[in-house]
């Protein structure tokens, strides 16, 4: 079973956004890290995702699994277009993947436009499109649904709802926005901090 | 217009010769294969040195930007030949360089510091969020080298490239000024001006800045070209170009 266990973090010197934190997930379905801003979960996230490693304690369980992440910020590559951006790995069945997602998300009529020329919801979409195409067996999403309207986002969950569905994905979700969760059917992890603490 | 108005209230052609008398001399140099011979040698010797100073300043920025230890031995240096007078490098090879060589040995040094700078600033100023969405899924060397790497550092590399042409010129120039090759267009300025021949001065001089402008025309337009390359959406609808490359 993935766990975190009894994990350190902090960013220089300051205070720790983790200390002597424990988590553990199940193999597979979906859970939702609620909290509000700042309090160290996105932090959570970067662990699972590999971006940073634990100062104390060790994460477990999640050897060999392939993560992908929705950042909060997209991070979309401005030269590529939205097709292009969502094709992680050049293989042809990757990028007809990629073309699938995008068009799922309602960016059939975008794939060829860059960054710059959509907006600020469609280039989530894409952010979207690129992990779900990716066949991760680790999806991490960072409030994914920030910045779309209410029928884009639940669209966009019943989407990794049914991605996720008779897969072995382990989706983890952070978010401040409990019907964000709800959309999911994520088991929710109620959170606090820093440094982070659950709060049941 | 101003070079007309001061060379007519000067009124002295030697001192200052009109716009129109420089023209003539230089129809009449371009007519002689001298004037071909010279220009083509030193814009070798130039491109050379330029080129030269590319390779090496980009493997420098590599180098310094990578290895600690390395960035502590030769950051120093590069910053005393970027700050140091050319005249003195030239003065100084002169001893240890053949003289056809010293110009393209000299634009190589005034290029390597400016390539080396500004590389390393691009690779020390790299969108880390980008190379995380690498790390993240998986790109591999390749990919991320050529699909976030490389158009991150473009704007820089370009950017080194066309001050570093503009260097290349004018302490090329100097150079052969100093060390006088048989065949360079620095040599032919150094006889101008020993005989009082002004018009010729300008002409030469106005030979350095076409030749100058037309190779920074080239590179602007080489690196739009890269840039469009890399950025290369498949407009057509075939499918995503960049990733097909990368395979």
């Amino acid at each position: 079973m993935p766990r975190l266990d009894r994990v350190g973090f902090g960013y220089g010197r300051g205070r720790p956004v983790l200390a002597d934190f424990t988590l553990d997930l199940p193999e597979t379905g979906t859970v939702c890290l609620l909290g509000p801003s700042g309090c160290g979960k996105t932090t959570v996230l970067r662990l699972l995702a590999g971006l940073v490693i634990p100062q104390a304690g060790r994460i477990v369980g999640l050897d060999g699994r392939r993560p992908a992440v929705v950042f909060q910020e997209d991070r979309l590559l401005p030269w590529e277009t939205a097709w292009q951006n969502a094709v992680s790995r050049p293989d042809p069945a990757q990028r007809e993947r990629a073309r699938e997602w995008l068009c799922r998300l309602g960016l059939g009529d975008n794939l060829h436009r860059r960054p710059g020329e959509l907006s600020g919801g469609m280039k989530r979409r894409v952010a979207m499109a690129r992990a779900l195409a990716s066949e991760a067996d680790l999806l991490l999403l960072d409030e994914p649904f920030t910045g779309l309207d209410e029928s884009a986002w639940r669209h966009a969950a019943d989407l990794v709802v049914a991605a996720a569905e008779g897969t072995g994905l382990l989706t983890v979700l952070v978010t401040h926005v409990p019907e964000h969760a709800a959309a999911l059917g994520a088991a929710v992890v109620r959170l606090d901090g820093p440094p982070l603490r659950r709060l049941d | 217009m101003v070079w007309l108005v001061v060379s007519l209230v000067v009124g002295q052609e030697l001192l200052v010769p009109s716009p129109a008398t420089v023209f003539v001399t230089l129809i009449h140099l371009a007519g002689t294969p001298g004037f071909w011979q010279a220009a083509a040698s030193s814009l070798v010797r130039v491109v050379l040195g330029f080129a030269g100073g590319v390779v090496i300043g980009v493997a420098a920025s590599v180098l310094t930007t990578r290895y600690p230890v390395v960035d502590a031995l030769l950051s120093p240096l590069l910053r005393v030949v970027r700050a140091a007078p050319v005249a003195s490098f030239i003065i100084l090879a002169l001893v240890w360089i053949p003289t056809g060589r010293l110009p393209a040995f000299i634009s190589f040094l005034m290029v390597v510091p400016v390539v080396w700078e500004n590389m390393a600033q691009g690779v020390a100023r790299q969108d880390r969020d980008l190379l995380e969405v690498a790390q993240v899924f998986g790109f591999g060397r390749w990919q991320t080298l050529r699909r976030v790497r490389i158009p991150l550092l473009l704007p820089f590399f370009a950017a080194a490239c066309t001050t570093g042409m503009g260097l290349a010129w004018k302490s090329g120039i100097a150079a052969e000024v100093i060390s006088r090759p048989p065949i360079a267009i620095g040599s032919r300025l150094q006889d101008a001006k020993v005989y009082l021949d002004t018009p010729e001065v300008f002409a030469w001089t106005i030979t350095v800045v076409l030749l100058s402008l037309v190779l920074e025309g080239l590179l602007r337009w080489t690196a739009g070209r890269a840039t469009a390359w890399l950025a290369a959406g498949p407009a057509a609808g075939e499918g995503p170009e960049v990733s097909d490359a990368a395979a």
